[in-house]
Parts: C-alpha cells; structure tokens; sequence
C-alpha cells in the first residue's frame, strides 16, 4: 500500500512538471506551429491531471474541447494566418531594442515573481481541510431528477450559469460570422484516406456523443462533453471537404444553433409561470426536464463548434 | 506537502507563466495561447482545492464551473482567433501597432 502510495506522489510530480514544462515551452519557442501542438499535449496532460483530481466529467471535457477543438481551430487560424501572409514565426526583437531596454526588462519578470509568491501564498493558506458544498449536493441529489452530482449541479442547482453559457456560446458565433469576410477554409479536395477515415469515424463520434449524452445522467458525460463529440465530427466533415446543402444553410442551421438557448429559456420561463422561481423543476418531471434540455443543449452545442470552426457565415461561403 | 497543493501550486505556476508571456510577446496568436494556459492554471486551482477533505467525495459545484469555464474559453478563443486573422488581413502582421517600435 505505501509503495503505491509513494508511485503515486512520484507520478503526481512528474505530470506537474510536465504540465509546467510544456506550458512554459509551448509559450517560448519561436516556431508557431510547435507551439499549438505543445499546446494540444498540454490539453492532454490536463485530463490526465483532472482524473487524478477525481474530476472525471472536467477530463472528458478537457480532452474533447481543451484539447481537441480549441488545437483545431488554432490550427486553422495559424494555416489562415500564413496564407494572409504574416510570418508563422514569431519576429525576433532586433538586438539594439532589448539592450536599451535591459533594466526594465527586469522588472517584468520581478513584478511575476511577487504575484507567483503572493498567490502562492494565498492557496497554501486556505485550511487543509473544506468539503465545500459536497454536503448539500448530496443531500438535495434525489430531487435532482439525476445521480450524477456535476450534472445535478449544472443543469439543476445552477441551471441559470448553463443558460447564460449557452448565451456566450450563441454571442461568440454571431460574432464569428460578423466578421465573415476574412478568406475561410479552402476548399481542397479531400484526402481519400481521410475521406475514407472521416466515413468510419463520424458514426462512431455520433454514436459516443449519444451515450454521453444518455449516461450523463448517473455517470461522467453529460450535454457538453457529448456536444463537443458531435463538435468534433463537424469538424472531421468539414476538414473532409463536406459542407451542409444550400437549403440547409439558412433557416434550419439557425434554428438548431438557437435550439439550446431556446429550450432552456422556454422552460425556464415555464418553471417561473408554475413555481415561480427560475428553473425550479418539479421534483417528478426534474429528470425528463433535463433530458430535454441536454438533447436541445447537445445539438446546439456540437453545431455551433463546428460553425466556429468553419469560420464564416455558410451563406457567404456559398457565394465564394 | 499532499497533492491537492502540489496541483494548486502548479496552477498557480501556469497562470504566472502564462500572464507573464501575455505581457512579454506581441504576436497576438502566442497571446491567445498564454491566457488559454492562464485559464487552465485556474481551473486547476479550482478543482485541486475541490478535493481537500479525503473522506468525502470532491466537492462537485467546482467541476462544474470548471466545464462551463472550458466551454466559454473556447468561444472567446474561436472570437479571438477570427479577430487575430482580421487584423493580419488590415496589417499583414499578427501583432497590434506599437507606437514606442516605430
């Protein structure tokens, strides 16, 4: 037992460290490229790192969204970057500038140093010893309508955070697709391996995303990590050169992307008109409620990432 | 030292490496990079101090914040993102105007 125990702390120090390394390289080497996939194993390093936390829903989180599509759509704007013609090098400050500034180049690098040790500080003087708010959640976890306490906490005791986040969701694509007219994805004609790879994935990622959606009610899983599956697979299609129908890309795309929000606000105002309190669920129907919404919430979800990912507006693609 | 500290303290590691290449680089990909690594810094001091009582299961009101904070940074990345390829179409550089430079 205490060899495993010692195994333990010396793996918790190792990804530690890891985690500060590739943070650290990610952020100093001069290749942009390098930097984004040290970036991406840093996501991977962070999963691994919640899972020791026994944080499973936040690992599964950090691997598909963490990881997975915030590396894409940084890829894509370092590919979109270069062909804009900006350097995918960092430039190197000329020699004479940083002599000249040598003395208040320090005190950066001082004033970090106080907030590392401040804050440092400020986390190891917390008591050692504060369940926080476990002792409610588990007490009011029946009338939740679910077993999964993470669950109950974001889609029932704080569904109001969840509905706003679906807002910020909802505000970054609109503002995504205001800014449309820069040059999008290239349509390049797809890879026969990835064609063939993207044909064997997408309804396996469907199929995933559907039973973390389900699962999500008494396990890890849930509307977000299934969303960001679905995300995923958008992301494949449109990497593989598909793209939605015209007749498609107007009316119904919007409607899907709102179906989150619109779900959520539709019976929040209902929980207000019965109860009057904001998404108060009746104890009864507390399961079928969130169901409903984590459905709308996963669609909504998984096509907005992959739009995000798109980049500009469909119909502005059409008419390139 | 236990391992809730350890984690803690290595967020607060990345937070300060991240803050500090956020002040220090002026290519604007690398900032949205550093405060995507500032954001994960604290994240991990939110569910590493989740879990301080051993006895009971980690507190899950955290966890949750913790996945609806991944989610939002991941929209105003992709916003950032679009915003950084804008002003490189404008400029032809990744990098704001700095008057002390020219």
């Amino acid at each position: 037992m205490e060899e495993m125990t010692l195994l333990q702390e010396i793996f918790d120090g190792l990804l530690g460290l890891g985690l500060l390394w590739l943070a650290w390289r990610s952020l100093a080497c001069t290749d942009m490229f390098k930097a984004i996939v040290l970036f991406i194993a840093f996501g991977l390093l962070m999963a691994l790192a919640w899972l020791r936390l026994e944080a499973p829903d936040v690992a599964l989180a950090e691997a598909a969204i963490g990881a997975g599509v915030t590396g894409a759509l940084l890829l894509s704007a370092l590919a979109g970057l270069t062909s804009t013609g900006a350097s995918r090098h960092e430039v190197e400050q000329p020699e004479g500038v940083e002599k000249q500034t040598g003395t208040l180049h320090r005190l950066p690098i001082l004033l970090l140093m106080l907030t590392a040790a401040l804050l440092g500080y400020a986390v190891l003087s917390l008591p050692s010893h504060d369940p926080g708010l476990s002792a409610e959640v588990a007490e009011n976890l029946a009338s939740s309508g679910v077993s999964n306490p993470v669950t109950a906490v974001l889609l029932n005791f704080r569904g109001y955070d969840t509905m706003l986040e679906m807002a910020v969701l909802l505000m970054a694509l609109l503002g995504v697709w205001s800014l449309a007219c820069v040059e999008s994805q290239r349509d390049s004609s797809a890879d026969p391996i990835l064609d063939m790879l993207t044909r064997l994935l997408v309804p396996l990622l469907i199929l995933v995303a559907a039973y973390l959606l389900w699962v999500g009610a008494h396990a890890p899983g849930g509307a977000f990590q299934a969303g960001s599956v679905l995300g995923a697979a958008g992301v494949l299609l449109i990497l593989a050169g598909w793209r939605l129908p015209s007749r498609l890309t107007g009316w119904p795309l919007r409607l899907v992307v709102l179906s989150g929000p619109a779900a959520f606000v539709a019976i929040a105002l209902i929980t207000i008109l019965i109860g009057g309190r904001l998404l108060e669920y009746p104890t009864e129907h507390a399961g079928t409620l969130i169901l409903i919404i984590e459905t709308m919430a996963t669609l909504s979800i998984g096509v907005t990432l992959a739009a995000l990912f798109l980049g500009s507006s469909p119909e502005h693609e059409e008419k390139q | 030292m236990n391992m809730v500290f350890l984690y803690a303290l290595v967020g607060v590691g990345l937070f300060c490496l991240g803050l500090h290449a956020l002040i220090m680089h002026a290519h604007l990909l690398r900032k949205i990079l550093a405060f995507n690594i500032m954001g994960g810094g604290v994240f991990l001091v939110l569910v590493a101090l989740a879990k301080r009582t051993e006895e009971v299961a980690p507190d899950p009101v955290p966890h949750a914040m913790v996945i609806t904070g991944i989610v939002v940074a991941v929209s105003a990345t992709a916003l950032a993102l679009k915003l950084m390829l804008k002003v490189s179409e404008e400029t032809g550089n990744a990098e704001l105007p700095d008057e002390r430079r020219e």
